[in-house]
């Protein structure tokens, strides 16, 4: 979904440091217009840094930041066509969900009538229609974020970003608001940049993301991109499991004596002896643990040369006792040539 | 390790505990016995008897308080002008020092819980405490060598070459005096003074609880500082300012030491109720001198809570 024409935000060798942390070092990319853009990482990898300095709460020490095209060096928050989700939602407790919802609209005057209008627009977006009167510490968690986002949509920023938005939410709403705010981002058309550390929530949501690690850019591509041809060993750990290869295994199965990432539901378990299609790359061993997962099953292999391989399987054939998955099973194990994927060191 | 040792119970104590479980009343009911004795009988027991005390009477030609119900002391209180004189002066000054006092700890509270670095902000603490450490009285009189004709307000101000202001300043009608240790403008220094760090310790709390995001949020949304301070901090730290004041307010309407150390001869509240249950003898009237600040602070905390200082509580 690259659009065409300036980029929403570009990162020009930016670097922010906080005392001896490196906090942002050196990253630059580039987010097309009307993209979903997550940044992915750990904590303390960068990326809020990296949001707090296109929302204006930062200034790089470094590089240059343009939005739409311009320099927004020096440039307060205030000024900038920018609005934020915050974390914590940030909401004004003194205030009702109505007078927080407008509260960007009050701060440029626009009259009380309109805005209560686009209010009430905003709410029903957010699917709180009939709140409007309500105070933040009347509403759940899930609620309270709502709220959140529609008072930063209704300034039509031109760019919307997303700290962790749902990270105090519970698993199901998670996911429904996950949904959610993907269908939200393609009615109104703002470009998204979306703060996480849960990778699944970032490869089911995003147009591009980016890999953060120490302050730096590991890998920057579309989801199935970056899960299947993980750039470092770095990205192949942190997005989705991984069977990291070295030594042995990776001469044995890559072919040569460097590192290389195998997703564990590639990796497929035959029968001992049994034959290996063509373009396919085998090893033998025996099962050593098997750990039920309810959809799937991750079993342990213990390979007959040393190291050792976890696969995962779905559970087509449901119960719990898998036919030939008992520990001590002897079994061969083959991959597609082509899952087998070389990883550099990490950046 | 055996399986013996592992099967056997430890040796568990706690009886006073096992049996107190299972009995929050009886718990909150220990907890709470000696603070409310104390607070009921000693307190606000005490207090109810002081003011019961202004509908009893002074005879005229004994002096000796009549301990009948009448009304006679309040007929008393309110026909004399000079009574009223009293409670406006008092009340007055008590709203002059809590404004400043207001406007002098906001600055300070916000640059101690936003900027101000750990050790600043402890030392800085510190100096708001410090002069609670030492004596009032040392202070006060402290303040009367600072304030006086020949004392160092004076001796700077000729160094400075601002004499010339102190004199315009003295000049003022009202406030001004002889000295600054002899005019309103003295007593107003040092009520402000004394009280400050009841106004800034309330305010420091109530801003430590507004979280820095909110104040990021209304920047992000497009509101500049001016605007963010208007709408969002001074909402929110609204209630710690009106706790600063319920303190600076009422400690300055009952004080009596100040005002009879620095300032004019004209008495304050917390003076004539001194002298008419001291000298005078007259505790009917002392009586109903004290109902004044009670009245006036809860007009001022209703007045408060509709303006809504209690909302964000």
């Amino acid at each position: 979904m690259a659009g065409e024409g300036v980029p929403a935000v570009t990162f020009q060798g930016v670097c922010r440091h906080f005392g001896e942390v490196r906090a942002v070092d050196e990253v630059s990319f580039s987010i097309a217009d009307g993209e979903f853009f997550s940044m992915l990482g750990p904590s303390g990898s960068g990326k809020t840094t990296c949001l707090r300095l296109i929302a204006g709460f930062e200034q790089p020490d470094r590089g240059h930041i343009q939005v739409h095209g311009v320099n927004v060096e020096g440039v307060p928050p205030f000024d900038r066509d920018v609005n934020t989700v915050f974390q914590d939602y940030a909401l004004f407790p003194h205030m009702s969900v109505g007078e927080n919802v407008e509260y960007g609209l009050m701060i440029r005057k626009v009259p009380r009538a309109e805005r209560r209008k686009r209010a009430e627009e905003m709410l029903g977006l957010v699917k709180l229609d009939g709140l409007y009167a309500r105070r933040p510490g009347q509403l759940s968690g899930g609620q309270r974020q709502r709220v959140a986002l529609a008072r930063a949509l209704i300034n039509r920023p031109r760019v919307l970003l997303l700290d962790e938005p749902l990270g105090a939410l519970d698993l199901k709403l998670r996911e429904a608001m996950q949904a959610e705010l993907k269908t939200i981002q393609r009615q109104v058309g703002i470009t998204f940049v979306y703060v996480t550390h849960d990778q699944g929530e970032a490869l089911s949501m995003s147009d591009r993301l980016a890999v953060f690690n120490h302050g730096r850019i590991e890998q920057i591509g579309a989801p199935a991109e970056v899960y299947d041809h993980p750039a470092t060993q770095f990205v192949a750990g942190f997005v989705g499991q991984t069977n990291l290869l070295e030594g042995y295994l990776a001469q044995r199965l890559g072919g040569f004596p460097a590192s290389y990432a195998v997703r564990p539901e590639r990796i497929r378990i035959l029968p001992a002896e049994a034959e290996v299609p063509p373009g396919f790359a085998s090893i033998d061993g025996r099962v050593s643990a098997v750990t039920y997962l309810g959809a799937n099953s991750r079993v342990e292999v213990e390979v007959d040369e040393g190291g050792r391989l976890q696969v995962v399987e779905q559970n087509v054939e449901g119960g719990m006792a898998m036919e030939g998955r008992a520990p001590g099973t002897a079994v061969r194990l083959v991959i597609e040539r082509r899952h087998i994927q070389a990883v550099s060191e990490s950046r | 390790m055996t399986a013996a040792t592992l099967s056997a119970p430890l040796p568990r104590g706690g009886g006073v505990s096992r049996f107190l479980y299972g009995r929050p009343g009886l718990v909150l009911l220990l907890l709470l016995a000696p603070p409310l004795l104390w607070l009921g009988i000693i307190y606000l027991g005490s207090l109810f008897t002081l003011l019961a005390h202004s509908f009893f009477y002074l005879d005229e030609f004994s002096g000796v308080m009549v301990r009948e119900v009448s009304l006679d002391t309040w007929k008393e209180f309110f026909r004399s002008p000079a009574h009223w004189d009293v409670v406006l002066r008092s009340a007055l000054m008590a709203a002059a020092v809590t404004l400043a006092s207001a406007l002098i700890a906001f600055p300070l509270a916000y640059y101690m819980v936003r900027y101000a670095g750990l050790r600043l902000k402890g030392l800085l603490y510190l100096a708001v405490m410090l002069p609670l450490w030492s004596s009032y009285l040392v202070r006060v009189y402290a303040w009367k060598l600072i304030l006086a004709k020949e004392g160092i307000v004076s001796w700077l101000a000729a160094q400075t070459h601002l004499t010339w202001l102190l004199e315009a300043l003295l000049a003022t009608p009202v406030v001004g005096g002889p000295s600054l240790s002899t005019s309103y403008l003295g007593t107003f220094t040092v009520f402000t003074y004394i009280w400050l760090p009841f106004m800034i310790l309330p305010i420091v709390a109530a801003l430590e609880r507004v979280p820095a995001t909110v104040i990021e949020a209304s920047g992000d949304l497009g509101a500049n500082p001016g605007q963010t301070f208007r709408r969002v901090i001074l909402p929110l730290a609204f209630p710690g300012v009106v706790a600063g004041s319920i303190f600076t307010f009422s400690l300055t309407l009952g004080d009596y030491i100040i005002p009879s150390i620095i300032g004019k001869s004209t008495p304050f509240l917390g003076e004539t109720v001194y002298r008419l249950q001291g000298t005078a003898g007259n505790i009917p009237l002392a009586a109903a001198f004290t109902v004044v600040p009670i009245v006036v602070m809860g007009v001022y905390l209703m007045i408060a809570k509709r303006l809504g200082a209690f909302d964000a509580l």
